[in-house]
């Protein structure tokens, strides 16, 4: 375009004239790249992810996720210990549902051993399920809102996600640290101050998310923010191996419950969430419509919540009860035994796959025979999902990125294992 | 549906399926490793199969004489909503196999964590980096001749 090649060299020769021994003009300031190091102590980072993102301006050219400052060796640890043991440690891994971790694990073992729980332990282990869900997407949609300025809708959201954590703190004894279930049960029952604290907790809770939504879904900032940033395709999707909100926002509409069913969910009445636009703000809104349901299903739950024993009745293999053990015989060998050796499963390996928070929870366990597993992989979806941001980002400014990180909402216990 | 997939597999690729079993329900299939790249393909494009989702790859230390490593790939298909578990022993003096990375893009950082915790080399890898561990780092932590305490030294501390 010769017209513009002069009106520019016009232009370059007015600033060239302007350079004395002070002032020395660029003319393309853009023209070289630049090395962003973002992380790994970074607030909008979520934990301890590091992105080295290249710009050229504002605009990134391209991204490398770096992983590992939270590697624990998880999966080594296990190995080294017996079934029973590991409980604690899959509250570590996704720190903001720990419920449903417990679950994962105690589920993928039992499949393992071959137990089934009592019809009230799988109702309880559901409750618990969704309340993690609840409790796991509060924080996502609050601090995705936090990282595009909306301040107010993360401290509700922690407002009402402390209401989860008192019901936990009655249910399992702690807050954060749950470690409630056990091989072929619980560790405790489910009481009616739970029930009562649960009512109280959804009897408010859908007109507390209408008070989040309409601080939101009408906020001109929010949306624009929002809107169209951290696209993937769905063929992409697919592809890179997501799960969870972000595939289900990419209009595929996988969700484990439905799929591959655990526990009681087959008797429970809940939609999958679908979203098709899939950018950030699909990604939310799926959220948002998840504890809707995750609500629907905690008051199915609660009013089918059958009575019963809550431990499988395998004495060999399923710890008795504290209290027994110090009054009893047999109660006290099978402690003794289950405390030092371990539950004896087959030799074999199984995969259980569930749907958490974040996507597909999973755990594949290698048995040989013996009370410790031989090998043990977690399958994280935070890991998996975090290698979209590289497609994610391509292109966006590089105020997106945080964005991009709070749609996919990684937990970096999780993925570095 | 299950027992089928292996057939399949041999119609198509005479003599690659080693062993098939089921346990708890999980269908496994042991494939060679030559061929690994276009049974994941074929997997991925039939249109009865389509192991379109690639959910897990990790490696495995059997710690025995033969085949001392296993890489074991998990792959769902959207389609049918069922998982097939794919194995391949590799031995310990040649730990190497093909990456799938082109077939599913999502093997890329799966395959970095199994060549970190297990030094499995994939060869055509985009990307062979260590995916936790510093990239300096001498040894493989989840081999079974890893001590559980760690090697002493093996990551320098700051000089005085």
């Amino acid at each position: 375009m010769p017209a513009r090649t002069a009106e520019d060299s016009h232009k370059s020769q007015i600033l060239t004239a302007l350079e004395d021994q002070d002032t020395s003009i660029i003319l393309d300031p853009l023209e070289s790249e630049m090395i962003l190091n973002m992380g790994p102590q970074h607030p909008a980072t979520h934990g301890v992810l590091r992105i080295l993102v290249r710009l050229d301006g504002e605009t990134i050219i391209g991204c490398v996720p770096e992983l590992g400052y939270l590697h624990r060796g998880y999966e080594k640890i296990a190995e080294n210990c017996t079934y029973h043991e590991f409980i604690p440690h899959t509250d570590r891994l996704d720190y903001l549902s720990p419920l449903s971790n417990n679950v994962a694990y105690a589920l993928a073992v039992e499949k393992l051993v071959g137990i089934e729980v009592p019809r009230r332990a799988q109702y309880i282990r559901v409750l618990c399920c969704e309340m993690a869900r609840i409790a796991s997407h509060l924080v996502a949609v609050g601090t995705m809102a936090m990282d595009v300025g909306a301040l107010t809708a993360l401290l509700w959201t922690f407002r009402e996600r402390e209401n989860l954590m008192d019901i936990y703190d009655v249910l399992t004894g702690a807050r954060f640290t749950t470690s409630y279930t056990r091989i072929g049960g619980l560790s405790q029952d489910w009481t009616d101050r739970c029930t009562e604290m649960l009512r109280e907790f959804l009897a408010k809770f859908d007109a507390d998310l209408a008070e989040i939504e309409q601080l939101l879904y009408t906020n001109k900032i929010f949306i624009d923010r929002c809107e169209n940033v951290g696209y993937i395709s769905k063929e992409d999707a697919i592809s890179l191996g997501m799960t969870g909100p972000i595939l289900r926002a990419a209009g595929v509409p996988r969700d484990l419950r439905k799929d591959n069913p655990y526990l009681v969910y087959p008797e429970l009445d809940f939609e999958v969430i679908t979203f098709t636009e899939s950018d950030a703000l699909a990604r939310f809104y799926v959220r948002m419509e998840e504890m809707k349901q995750s609500a629907r299903i905690l008051r199915q739950a609660l009013d089918k919540l059958p009575t019963g024993p809550i431990n499988a009745n395998d004495t060999k293999r399923v710890l008795p009860k504290k209290e027994r053990t110090y009054t009893r015989m047999e109660e006290l060998i099978h402690d003794f035994m289950l405390i030092n050796l371990g539950v004896d499963p087959p030799v074999g390996e199984v995969y259980q796959g569930t749907e958490s928070s974040k996507g597909e929870f999973g755990f594949y366990i290698i048995s040989d025979g013996t009370g410790q597993p031989w090998r043990m992989k977690i399958r994280s979806p935070s890991m998996v999902n975090l290698s979209a941001i590289p497609v994610m980002a391509k292109g966006a400014m590089v105020s997106d990125i945080v964005v991009i990180i709070g749609s996919i909402d990684p937990v970096m216990g999780e993925a570095d294992k | 549906m299950n027992p089928l997939i292996p057939e399949k597999l041999n119609s198509r690729f005479p003599g690659v399926v080693e062993k098939s079993d089921e346990f708890r329900g999980d269908l496994v299939i042991n494939v060679g490793r030559e061929k690994i790249v276009d049974v994941c393909r074929f997997l991925r494009d039939d249109q009865d199969l389509a192991f379109d989702l690639v959910v897990d790859l990790c490696g495995v230390d059997m710690y025995r004489p033969e085949k001392r490593f296993e890489v074991v790939y998990h792959l769902y298909s959207l389609k049918n909503k069922n998982y097939l578990r794919l194995k391949v022993g590799l031995d310990e003096e040649d730990p190497t196999i093909s990456s799938v990375t082109g077939v599913w893009s999502g093997a890329n950082w799966l395959e970095r964590e199994a060549y970190d915790m297990f030094g499995i080399t994939f060869t055509d890898h985009p990307d062979l980096r260590r995916m936790y561990m510093p990239e300096d780092y001498e040894y493989y932590p989840l081999r079974k001749d890893f001590p559980l305490m760690g090697v002493p030294d093996s990551i320098p501390l700051p000089q005085k």
